[in-house]
């Protein structure tokens, strides 16, 4: 692999009841955590092909993980996301590289189609930084269920030359959705909005 | 009563920490529990047949962890337990978790044909949402081998709320990377009285 991953972690959070309710099925979101090496790290690099490449690498990585995480079918998937944390020695740059140019296509074909925008977060961060990894419906922005977000957080990480790049992969909406908008089965799931 | 309100499972997979790459990885498991506190509230003085009604729950939880680490049960090595009470209730009602969770884990390996006579570590505390709990974890079958005492730390986003409770069981297929402070090895277990 191009990313020298130092450890992985995969999050499964299935949710049965909310407020008293029971929710049937349980809501499930899934997790994949890489903490990798920073090549760019500890000076200015101007060109940040190596790290695009690692995002290409790590968005079917990730993606695939989260899907045997919840075991279903790719194209059961119902919402993801992305997100990065870079230690102290990289620059908030390096996120970018990794989550924008090259990640989304190959998690586009873990999850099967994502006509949608896969929403991001990044920030800098040290060992047990924890970030939400925002959550949007894969084929269609609009859907108002789907808005969400779950935190990922590495306890030894990252440390000053790492980066944690999250994957977030979900069967469900949030769990008791009763706020309107788009419904998912009202979609067109051609635009990538409705 | 038994009412489960999420199952959150953290798998962690380790492939090197310094030094040159293990010839295969560590893997790190978590499952837990966030279930409505039957006790939260007010002072119940017969708390533990609620122990009785955990143990399902425990064997449940111990099979979905082998299940998710996904390297079968003979290759576990390492184990632990713990709870997190939220705010309305008390510490003593974590403590039921000791029976039900380390029996679970104990019968689910001992099926496997993996022996485990150590005493399960534990830890407990009362806590907030999103509060952290680092889970202690030592051999299964000998407390003092040296090489796997660990840790797993495990937050679950959001519990426990103040009338829940947290009960977390921990598994771990060996030793920490590159482990090198001498002490007893796990070839030179007797693992009879649990301890060497």
């Amino acid at each position: 692999m191009k990313a020298e991953i130092r450890k992985l972690v995969v999050q499964v959070d299935e949710t049965r009841r909310e407020m008293g309710q029971v929710v049937d099925p349980p809501t499930r979101r899934a997790v994949a955590i890489a903490v990798i090496a920073n090549p760019c790290a500890h000076r200015f690099v101007a060109d940040l092909a190596v790290l695009m490449d690692i995002g290409e690498e790590l968005g079917g990585y990730l993606g695939e993980r989260c899907i045997a995480a919840l075991g279903i079918r790719p194209g059961e998937a119902e919402s993801y996301g992305k997100a990065a944390i870079v230690g102290e020695e990289g620059e908030i740059e390096h996120a970018a590289a990794i989550l924008h140019p090259k990640l989304g296509a190959p998690l586009r074909l873990a999850v099967e189609k994502g006509a949608a925008l896969v929403p991001s977060a990044k920030k800098m961060g040290t060992l047990g930084t924890a970030i939400d990894v925002p959550l949007g419906h894969k084929d269609a922005a609009f859907v108002r269920s789907h808005f969400d977000a779950i935190e990922a957080r590495v306890s030894d990480a990252p440390r000053a030359g790492e980066i944690v790049v999250a994957v977030a992969v979900t069967d469900s909406g949030r769990p008791l959705p009763r706020v309107g908008g788009l419904m998912s089965n009202e979609i067109k799931g051609v635009d990538g909005l409705r | 009563m038994i009412e489960l309100r999420r199952v959150f499972t953290q798998v962690e997979t380790i492939f090197h920490e310094f030094g040159p790459p293990p010839a295969k990885p560590q893997v790190k498991g978590a499952i837990a529990a966030v279930l409505t506190n039957p006790f939260a509230g007010r002072y119940v003085s017969d708390i533990a047949p609620w122990m009785e009604e955990l143990k399902p729950l425990g064997l449940t939880l111990a099979n979905r962890l082998v299940d998710a680490i996904g390297l079968g049960p003979q290759l576990i090595e390492g184990y632990g337990k713990g709870a997190i009470v939220g705010a309305a209730g008390e510490l003593e009602h974590g403590a039921l978790w000791h029976v039900p969770g380390g029996y679970a884990m104990r019968e689910v390996l001992e099926a496997a044909g993996n022996p485990t006579n150590a005493i399960v570590p534990s830890c407990k505390k009362v806590g907030a949402p999103s509060a952290m709990l680092d889970v202690p974890v030592t051999h299964i079958n000998a407390s003092y081998v040296r090489s796997h005492f660990d840790t797993v730390e495990v937050v679950v986003p959001g519990a426990p709320a103040r009338d829940e409770i947290v009960l977390l069981l921990v598994m771990t297929t060996g030793e920490r990377i590159h482990a090198r402070v001498g002490g007893l090895k796990k070839e030179d277990v007797l693992g009879k009285d649990g301890l060497r």
